[in-house]
């Protein structure tokens, strides 16, 4: 009999911190799986944000750098230049990446450093208790934006993929979601040429993964996933923004 | 041995690639900026790597992770610089990584000025970030002291897996002096808790500093401290000049030190009965020798360039056995010899001992 479904070998069986209905467990086995199809669990080193994921490091069986807010794609940089032969990947949520430490991500994408990111917007800090992040949507309610997203003050979210595109130095940028099967597939495919470039030394790789947070959301996990599909991806929208050969589509 | 004419900053630099060193990460900043001018021209030479980082936050955290993948990593700056650098030292501090931070330092508080100034003092060897922690700092008082101390740095970050910083100024960095290099050392052997890929280990490697569950947080500062006292047993260091027979001792480091000699030797002439205490060790701080001196009845004078740092340590280790006097200057000038001889001739006519 041929097996066809089994646990990721660089996962660990630690139990999840993360709350019901999270997708954070989904990205996760996602990247342990492309992990394991390139055979490169003894080579990876992985760095952990602050934030949700903050205990990434108990979810994966490879060597990991926990950074400080923000600072994974510079931490990953170290690794990176001192083991340019192993593959290190940043895992951050969207107040890490895009609010505190939009300068290292930046930066880190248009030196073309040699490192896959891959990059959870949820449009809300989750591990704070859900206040307003970089890429809250406008109107939308959190701690700390009561009255919803007001962008005559706070001003207007961050669309990620669009401004590293504007960038020379990435080799590849897309952006997925995680809101049913079929996209998730679709982003394990992502996540696994994000893994690829590096491989190939093609460059810096970035996949954004459009995430669900019941918790702080305050829905129910399947309210959130349509949430993610009907208010995120117009925001949002789902498609490649760069890649080796500059092929640009778009799926939403 | 060769013998070389060079400025402060480049000797050390060179120092840190004899050491080993071969990741240097930097951002432009006065008066350091010959560290970075040259890593980027010798990197590439012994096939390093020099990367000017995009901020000095960023800058520190590449430290952190070349340091946690086991190379020998450092970054400079200058204390606005310095500042910036905390919240990434308190992490390496917090996770253990080895590696160097140099801070060739100006007048501060806020952009302040370039000249030379030892106002940093208290950040340097209290901690300087959040947390109970503590960096192991050296302060060059010669040329030959900022190539020999940047591989002591190398050396002891790796013993202890801390950072230690080099605690310099704009004197210190911009004067040129004669040097003996040393050797270029030999390639360092790998070590065993960096993150390299698990190569066949059975458990990861994880660089972290996060204690969030049950005892974790209070067992890693119990780690911390023991660590911490084991360092103050092993390595303090310090230069003990005329002490012996001397009735009052001056306190002085790095560029004021030299100062501080000078006006000494003119005092000596004169017959006057002066020494000088000279921390090479800042934290740790070399407190049991001046207890020492203090019972034996001596007094103290501290000279800085602050309006007060080093003295405060001193009057610690002192602990009311003597006195201890102050002078300080404060204008990012450094005191002049006469200065620092007619406040000693001063001090010794008030004690009826000119």
């Amino acid at each position: 009999m041929k097996k066809v479904f089994s646990f990721p070998r660089a996962m660990t069986d630690k139990r999840t911190h993360y709350c019901p209905g999270c997708t954070h467990g989904i990205i996760h086995r996602l990247v342990a799986e492309a992990i394991d199809d390139f055979g490169i669990q003894e080579k990876t080193i992985g760095v952990a944000p602050v934030g949700c994921a903050v205990l990434a490091y108990d979810y994966f069986d490879v060597d990991f750098q926990e950074a400080a807010h923000g600072r994974a794609p510079a931490v990953a940089t170290g690794i990176k230049r001192v083991h340019p032969d192993s593959v290190v990947f940043a895992y951050q949520g969207d107040g890490d990446l895009a609010s505190i430490g939009a300068a290292e991500i930046i930066h880190a994408a248009t030196r073309g450093e040699k490192i896959t990111v891959i990059f959870v917007n949820n449009a809300v800090y989750g591990m704070t208790g859900g206040q307003m992040a970089p890429t809250t949507l406008p109107g939308q309610k959190t701690t700390t934006s009561p009255y919803g997203r007001d962008t005559a003050t706070v001003g207007y979210p961050i669309r990620v993929c669009e401004l590293l595109a504007t960038l020379d130095g990435p080799a590849y940028l897309e952006r997925v979601s995680v809101h049913d099967p079929k996209h998730i597939i679709k982003a394990g495919a992502a996540i696994r040429k994000a893994f690829d470039m590096q491989i190939k030394g093609a460059g810096f790789a970035l996949v954004e993964v459009l995430s669900s947070c019941p918790t702080n959301w305050g829905m129910t996990p399947k309210d959130a996933l349509r949430w993610v599909e009907e208010k995120m991806i117009p925001y949002y929208p789902l498609g490649v923004f760069r890649s080796p050969e500059e092929v640009t589509s778009c799926d939403a | 041995m060769e013998r070389v004419m060079m400025k402060g900053n480049e000797a050390l630099a060179e120092g840190a690639i004899r050491a080993g060193c071969r990741f240097f990460f930097g951002y432009p900043i006065t008066p350091q900026n010959e560290v970075p001018e040259y890593m980027a021209r010798r990197m590439p030479e012994v096939n390093g790597v020099f990367l000017q980082a995009e901020s000095e936050v960023s800058a520190i955290n590449m430290v952190y992770g070349a340091g946690g993948a086991g190379a020998r990593a450092m970054t400079s700056s200058s204390s606005p610089g310095i500042s910036l650098k905390q919240e990434g030292i308190s992490y390496i501090a917090g996770a253990e990584v080895p590696c160097v931070i140099v801070n060739v330092s100006r007048g501060g508080p806020g952009l302040g000025g370039l000249t030379p100034s030892q106002s940093d003092y208290f950040q340097a060897t209290k901690g300087g970030g959040h947390g109970d922690y503590h960096l192991i700092v050296f302060a060059p008082g010669t040329g030959q002291e900022m190539v020999d101390l940047i591989g002591l740095a190398f050396d002891k970050a790796e013993e202890y897996r801390n950072p230690t910083m080099i605690l310099s100024d704009a004197i210190m960095g911009q004067m040129m002096e004669p040097v003996v290099l040393p050797e270029m050392r030999p390639e360092l052997k790998e070590k065993s808790w960096a993150t390299t890929g698990k190569k066949g280990r059975v458990k990861p490697n994880v660089i972290n500093s996060l204690g969030i569950l049950d005892k974790d947080l209070e067992l890693m500062n119990i780690k911390l401290q023991e660590k911490y006292a084991r360092i103050e047993a092993n390595e303090v260091r310090y230069e003990a000049d005329g002490t012996d027979d001397a009735d009052l001792i001056v306190v002085a480091y790095g560029t004021t030190s030299r100062v501080v000699r000078s006006a000494l030797s003119m005092l000596r002439e004169e017959g006057k009965k002066v020494g000088l205490l000279r921390p090479i060790t800042l934290w740790p701080f070399p407190k049991k020798i001046l207890g020492d001196l203090a019972a034996k009845n001596k007094r103290f004078l501290v000279v800085e360039m602050s309006s007060g740092q080093l003295v405060e340590d001193v009057i610690l280790a002192v602990n009311d056995r003597s006195k201890v006097d102050f002078y300080g200057k404060l204008n990012g000038t450094i005191p002049t010899v006469r200065e620092v001889y007619e406040e000693i001739t001063s001090l010794l006519q008030k004690e009826g001992r000119a």
